[in-house]
């Protein structure tokens, strides 16, 4: 199964993947919103997303409030993984569409009881 | 202070026997390291020169107050919300659902949380009954929360949880319909801080004060103790549920082999505990 982790940090990419990668996820990576999108297109079968939020060209809130605004991916789970940590943009992110929200800093624990939560421990 | 200093046989020795003591948490040899880490830490922070300065103090005057830093220091306190999930799915699908029949004419219950840490395990239970129980917000609803650690029950009547803590188990729906951002932290609203009650209390101890329960909540609390004290603990357990009322234990945790009178039921894929008519 395929994961896509959006951010625009390197090193926190490589954190997240290799908690995917554990799990038994393929992990694709995008460093923007626009860049996602374009995965998104060329790959429909991503079960779940982490986006953060502040990224340049497009960010993590406009990239959900565009997989959403259609049906075609409501097989994927997103999940916000931010520093953004107010109550007004947890509030915002979910009504855009996200499934999930994650602040930063986090541990490794919290990202697998987050995905517990969407119903992901590992996949086959 | 600053290195870690090993501690000696002897300390080790005087402070495992007080800790069984006082909580029954059983420190067996090979935990030196759980002892000197802990409580070089409290050390650090009662400003003594040394473990073993501390330790010394312990000895020679058995302070209550220090003895209960210590204990407090060698208590585990990890929890997070809806720990498992699947107890908490359980509570849902059956157990309560069934209890709110069986109570139909009292309209009362009884919950205990009886190792309840920082509180994350009771608000889990309270979120759960106000999402999906709304007709129980007229019943009378005693929950009691009880832990050995002082400082434990004040965090959990304050229900301030960091960053760190919130993220742990959290859904993010619930979390911003529960929660009020304070600051860098998270305060359970006093809608689910008055749902609780909390006292003291030992479970080595005398237990007084706990009435009758519909639901004991006992969980990951168990392991810390010796066989003897679990059976002791499971046996007034027994005694204080009421006629079809339910005890959750940990994951890891289970009767079998230690007290049988007790009849092991799957509900919603995990175990809950029935005593046996
Ligand atoms: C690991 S936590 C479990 C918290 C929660 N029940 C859960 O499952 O997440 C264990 C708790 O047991 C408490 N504890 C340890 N010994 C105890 C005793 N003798 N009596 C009452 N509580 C005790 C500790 O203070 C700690 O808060």
């Amino acid at each position: 199964m395929n994961a896509l982790i959006i951010d625009d940090s390197k090193a926190m990419r490589t954190i997240l993947r290799g908690i995917l990668v554990n799990l038994g996820f393929n992990v694709l990576e995008a460093a923007d919103g626009r860049e996602a999108i374009e995965q998104m297109e060329l790959s429909t079968d991503i079960a779940l997303a982490l986006v953060d939020w502040n990224m340049p060209v497009m960010n993590g809130f406009e990239f959900i409030s565009e997989v959403r605004s259609s049906n075609v991916y409501d097989g994927t789970k997103l999940m916000m993984v931010t520093t953004e940590a107010e109550m007004d943009s947890v509030i915002a992110a979910l009504e855009a569409g996200a499934d999930e929200y994650l602040m930063k800093p986090f541990t490794t624990e919290a990202v697998l009881e987050k995905l517990e939560i969407l119903g992901i421990s590992s996949v086959e | 202070m600053s290195v870690k200093q090993p501690i000696a046989a002897d300390e080790f020795q005087y402070v495992s026997t007080l800790v069984r003591e006082r909580s029954a948490i059983v420190l067996e040899v090979g935990k030196e390291y759980l002892v000197e880490s802990r409580l070089t830490a409290l050390a650090r922070t009662l400003e003594y020169d040394s473990l073993s300065s501390l330790i010394r103090e312990l000895r020679t005057k058995k302070c209550p107050q220090l003895v209960n830093h210590v204990i407090e220091a060698m208590t585990t306190n990890e929890t997070l919300f809806f720990r498992d999930r699947h107890p908490f799915e359980a509570l849902q699908e059956d157990i309560i659902p069934d209890l709110i029949k069986k109570r139909a004419d009292s309209k009362k219950l009884t919950f205990w949380c009886a190792a309840s840490s920082s509180g994350q395990e009771p608000y889990s239970v309270c979120i759960m009954l106000r999402e999906h129980f709304p007709q129980l917000l007229n019943w009378d609803i005693q929950f009691i929360c009880s832990d050995i650690s002082e400082l434990m029950l004040k965090r959990t009547r304050e229900g301030i949880y960091s960053q760190l803590e919130i993220n742990r188990g959290m859904p993010a729906r619930l979390m911003v319909k529960y929660f009020l951002k304070e600051g860098a932290t998270w305060q359970a609203k006093p809608e689910l801080r008055e749902m609780i009650t909390t006292r003291q209390l030992n479970l080595a101890g005398q237990w007084a004060t706990i009435p009758p329960c519909d639901i004991v909540f006992i969980r990951n609390v168990l392991i810390y103790f010796d066989t003897t004290v679990k059976r002791e603990i499971l046996g007034k357990i027994r005694r204080i549920l009421k006629p079809g009322g339910t005890m959750l234990l940990g994951g890891s945790e289970t009767t079998i082999h230690i007290d049988d009178e007790y009849e092991r039921v799957r509900a919603a894929g995990s175990w809950v505990y029935r005593v046996a008519s």
